[in-house]
């Protein structure tokens, strides 16, 4: 796992992509009058948070409504860069509109050019809370800046939880994820790499067995390392992986190590969680099926979230437990998991979002915070 | 201004051997938040033209330099001083880290 250092707190210069935002003052240390007072942002319409196909769906469709959205896109916020989870997958190849496939980069750089051609201001900044309690809705920044807005759109996404095995990491001499560790069996396992070769899944859900299965049709053998003496899956499941020839189940076992040849991951050594005894055996592919966590911390229990952690919505909606919130993608979903499904779901949040912002009746000023200029014949705030 | 690539051949010549300090990002092409940081190692390079050189090095391309300095974790960013390596930050970091780190070895 690629190791991000804290950021600093210190707030610093930053500027933002997007047209009309303000660039942030830096704050030197010998100065002594203080800098002017930044004017107040105004009340936005709309804050998107998340940097996915979900966030970015949402974005285009709510600037295309003339919502001007605001997107946080995070600093590398929870450890993956700006994009999300397909910036951790090398190619997309089941992203309708693009025979052939793309890498996962390319295809977040492309939601992001296009949130943005739509007119959709991003920054480049995590957020750190929430504050729902009172409307307009307060979004603060890791580095203590505070936005507001009518309407949010949580789409912070859910991240493959991968163990820390030596050799499973992404630097360095040894280091084989994405050469052939992975966290996503349904993206990976199709991959040539993988054809008629041992294969290793780490887990013993639902997932684990899923992904087995799956890993089954191209390999010549899954074993799948869980460190109990029971699977907790769903005994279909558990039934079905046992039954099938291919599939093998290592119990009360761990990875301890991956090994290879300095470019493809070669073998695993397989630890006896209850004897100590530690086997190598050859392994060409290794898969993490070991959850997801969404992200969903920072709203401090604001949002209801079912006992996963994930924002529970409204069935068939993208509607929270609290009005005027709204999350898509990931964050709310745990089945699919998909970039087009969250796509999908994008785009269904911004177009509550329109329903919502008619019952409220308000419209983003376009300069000025709301002022307490009258309405007269002569002139009308814009 | 871009910043110039250095590779497993180059590296000797291009950051051991300079007169400058040289900082030096070790980069991989599917690695998220390299690409985070990419942007900001540029910046300094606009900012710090006359007293440092920046270099960046693919770490997929060139393993042996990267081997030969323990490169574990990407994005790593070095400062090479008189072909010493004088000082490591490992991670995506804000430039004003970054600055503070370099400020300490430009004379």
């Amino acid at each position: 796992m690629v190791d991000p250092e804290a950021p600093s707190t210190a707030p610093e210069t930053a500027t933002t992509n997007g047209s009309g935002a303000p660039t942030m003052p830096t704050v030197e240390l010998d100065a002594s009058p203080l800098p002017p007072p930044t004017p107040p942002t105004p009340v936005r319409d709309v804050i998107i948070i998340g940097s996915g196909p979900a966030a970015h769906t949402a974005a285009i469709y709510a600037a295309r409504a003339e919502r001007r959205p605001l997107m946080f896109e995070g600093m590398l916020a929870a450890g993956v860069a700006a994009g999300g989870q397909l910036t951790t997958t090398t190619e997309v190849e089941n992203f309708p509109g693009f025979p052939g496939g793309l890498s996962g980069p390319e295809l977040t750089d492309r939601f992001r050019a296009h949130s943005i051609d739509a007119g959709t201001d991003i920054l480049t900044e995590t957020v750190a809370s929430v504050d729902a309690s009172s409307r307009p809705f307060k979004v603060t920044t890791e580095w203590g800046t505070t936005h507001a807005a009518h309407a949010l759109i949580i789409a912070t996404g859910a991240t493959a939880r991968r163990l820390e095995i030596p050799g499973a990491g992404e630097a360095g001499p040894e280091a084989y994820w994405q050469r052939g560790v992975s966290a996503c069996a349904v993206c990976d396992g199709a991959a040539p790499v993988f054809r008629n070769k041992p294969l290793a899944v780490i887990g013993g859900g639902d997932t684990a067995m899923e992904e087995a299965l799956f890993l089954a049709k191209y390999g010549s053998s899954v074993t799948i390392v869980h460190r109990r003496d029971e699977l907790r899956a769903s005994k279909v499941m558990q039934r079905r992986a046992l039954a099938h020839p291919k599939v093998r189940i290592a119990y009360s076992a761990a990875v301890d190590q991956a090994k290879g040849d300095g470019k493809l991951l070669q073998s695993v050594v397989l630890k006896d969680l209850k004897t100590g005894a530690a086997a190598e055996q050859p392994c060409n592919g290794l898969f993490f099926a070991v959850g997801h966590v969404p992200n969903t911390a920072f709203l401090g229990g604001q949002v209801k979230l079912d006992a996963d952690g994930y924002i529970l919505t409204t069935p068939g909606s993208t509607r929270t437990s609290v009005d005027g919130i709204f999350a898509a993608g990931d964050v709310q979903d745990k089945q699919w998991r998909q970039a087009v499904t969250a796509a999908g779901s994008g785009c269904m949040a911004a177009m509550e979002l329109e329903h919502y912002m008619a019952q409220l009746g308000e419209r983003q000023p376009q300069e000025e915070p709301a002022s307490a200029e009258p309405v007269t014949a002569e002139s009308v705030p814009v | 201004m871009s910043v110039s690539q250095v590779t497993d051949a180059s590296f000797k010549q291009e950051v051991i051997n300079n007169d400058l300090p040289v900082l030096v990002d070790f980069w991989a092409p599917w690695c998220g938040p390299c690409r985070m940081v990419s942007p900001v190692v540029d910046e300094i390079a606009e900012e710090y033209e006359s007293s440092i050189k920046v270099v960046k090095i693919n770490t997929d391309d060139n393993p042996t330099i990267a081997a030969e300095y323990g490169i574990r974790s990407i994005p790593t960013l070095m400062i090479f001083k008189a072909g010493e390596r004088v000082d490591t930050v490992i991670g995506a970091v804000p430039k004003s880290t970054l600055a503070s780190t370099l400020n300490k070895y430009i004379s």
